[in-house]
């Protein structure tokens, strides 16, 4: 292991998983603790599964399964009596997040009888500020950027600000044992101690940048540990799952992973450029990295996240098995759907700017959908109606207006009556609120802490 | 005719952000990253996803034998038209699509090794 190369300049950062809540090998996981990390950091969270969750201001993962492994995690910090840190509390990181992981942290403390220091950081924003910012000419659009206005920033349930190296610090100041953050960039949470102790800033970008993931940036990424040292010059990376190995290729092929340019890095406060970046594997195992390079910025600027909802779905799904419909499946949807068009607007006084409907052929091309280039011959295919409509009683009510005509609508005049297959009953399924994200914008702050607000309080037994 | 899926090592997508897709092309050996860099043109990528060619960004990395496009997702994750929440799916477009070496892409006069940016 890397400890034998260790001084006094390096910060080594031990990342248990890629995100809290989908597990990580409990053996790589103490290798990683007998390393001697001087921090646990871990990523609560991403935009990667939509909207909804920053909308509801909810988590992905069960709490069941967020407190289980928060307990190891917990238990590791106070074996090592280093600071643990988790980013993007609760998939989302909006305020209610980080009290959610705050009351998971406090059970924990109190069955584990640990007396624990908590700062808990929080990124939601006032709509009130973020409205300010725009009219002061302080919001500025990424590419692309959904249109905004003071008004649909009204509409949103939820905004954050995705807090950087700055914010963490300061949690981390605190002296806190634990920092609860909410939302943040994924690499801030591993660069900061890094940056504070003066280590070089690009590798403590893209070291984080490497790691934030865990071993995916490893030949077994779903060993999930993975240990990181910074030091003045580079980091070096090393995966501590026993068969897991970190090559240059394995390395330097994370920067693709999820990013539009895998060379440029943006980050509040300026950019991380690995264009010139060289790796070097140090072992079989071991990668290191130099020729990172930070680049400051001279605004201080922080992205913005938000979602609003959209609209309220009802959806309801039959299944074509009968050869003759399977084989007219499109012919099918389109007559049914100008004949219900035709329904809704009879009988529920309801056009067509009112509402969307959609039926989507699943077993043809249900997930690329105009975009599908390959034939298909099903034997069966799903039909998934997905309605959305401003309010969930007319979502609702147009489901069920349009039930009778999705089960028995036939191809032709002259004969008698079909029915598909429902798959359960009732067939429609209320999905309540869809929400949308309708920001890509930064907002520039004179001082990071400007738009986060830290709190400090023990918890456990005293 | 060949696939980039045949001739490549791994072909993967995901989202890069609500609002953006990324392809990654593994190519896996100089001789694929070679044909494909050659043969598969970003009109060809624009046309795949029905989007401007000005809106794909193209990368091609030597040293991984990679080629990387990335797009404004055509619809924005999560809106009510999305079919594909992470964006993964979008891969087989490429991978399914036949290498023709009439057309496309040449590499310019860059030195071996150095990365291509080409908007």
């Amino acid at each position: 292991m890397q400890q034998q190369n260790r001084d006094n300049t390096t910060t080594r950062i031990l990342v248990p998983t890629g995100a809290l809540g989908i597990s990580f090998a409990e053996q790589a996981f103490a290798r990683g603790v007998g390393a001697k990390p001087d921090i646990i950091c871990v990523d609560g969270g991403s935009t990667d599964s939509g909207p909804y969750y920053l909308g509801a201001g909810t988590s992905k993962y069960s709490r069941a399964v967020t407190k289980a492994e928060w307990r190891q995690l917990m238990i590791a910090r106070a074996e090592g009596d280093v600071p643990l840190v988790i980013g993007t509390c609760g998939t989302c990181g909006a305020d209610a997040s980080v009290d959610w992981m705050l009351s998971i942290t406090r059970e924990i403390a109190e069955e584990l009888g640990q007396t624990v220091k908590v700062a808990t950081l929080y990124s939601s924003q006032p709509v009130e500020r973020v409205q300010d910012a725009l009219r002061n000419g302080r919001i500025a659009p990424l590419t692309p950027a959904p249109d905004i206005s003071e008004d649909s920033l009204g509409e949103c349930t939820n905004i954050v600000a995705l807090a950087g190296a700055e914010q963490i610090n300061a949690a981390l100041d605190t002296g806190a044992d634990i920092v609860l953050a909410g939302r943040a960039t994924d690499t801030a949470i591993v660069s900061a101690l890094a940056l504070r102790r003066g280590d070089h800033a690009g590798a403590a970008w893209h070291g984080a940048k490497i790691a934030e993931c865990g071993a995916l940036c490893s030949t077994e990424p779903t060993s999930g540990v993975i240990l990181l040292d910074i030091d003045q010059e580079g980091f070096t990376v090393e995966p501590m799952a026993k068969d897991a190995r970190c090559t240059p290729h394995s390395v330097s092929a994370h920067m693709l992973y999820e990013n539009a340019d895998p060379f440029i890095l943006y980050e509040p406060g300026g950019y991380l450029d690995v264009t010139e970046a060289r790796y070097h594997a140090l072992d079989d195992r071991r990668v290191r990295v130099t020729g990172s390079h930070w680049a400051p910025s001279d605004q201080y600027t922080v992205k913005l996240e938000g979602a609003r909802i959209g609209g309220y779905q009802t959806t309801i799904m039959a299944v074509l098995r009968d050869e003759r419909y399977v084989a007219d499946a499109r012919e099918w949807i389109e007559k049914l759907h100008r004949f219900v068009t035709n329904e809704i607007e009879k009988r529920m006084a309801l056009t067509p700017s009112g509402y969307d409907l959609e039926f989507r052929l699943i077993g043809v091309d249900s997930a690329l959908g105009a975009l599908e280039t390959k034939p298909s011959n099903p034997a069966e295919i799903g039909v998934l109606g997905v309605i959305t409509a401003p309010d969930a009683e007319t979502a609702s009510e147009i489901g069920k207006l349009i039930n009778p005509y999705v089960l028995h609508y036939p191809l032709t005049q002259d004969e008698e009556l079909p029915t598909f297959a429902f798959p359960y009953s009732p067939a429609q399924s209320e999905r309540g609120a869809l929400y949308e994200f309708c920001l890509n914008h930064v907002m520039i702050l004179d001082d990071p802490m400007d738009a986060f607000r830290l709190e400090v309080i023990e918890v456990g037994h005293g | 005719m060949a696939s980039i899926g045949e001739t490549a090592f791994n072909v993967r997508s995901k989202n890069a952000g609500p609002f953006w897709v990324t392809v990654d092309i593994f190519c896996g050996d100089e001789a694929a990253f070679a044909t494909i860099t050659e043969q598969l043109s970003s009109e060809d990528v624009a046309r795949l996803f029905q989007q401007p060619v000005e809106t794909i960004k193209r990368f091609e990395i030597p040293n991984l034998h990679v080629v990387k496009f990335s797009l404004p997702r055509p619809v924005v994750q999560g809106d009510r038209f999305d079919r594909d929440m992470h964006g993964a799916q979008w891969a087989v477009l490429l991978a399914e699509h036949d290498l023709d070496a009439s057309g496309g892409y040449t590499l310019g006069g860059d030195a071996p090794g150095k990365l291509t940016r080409v908007p």
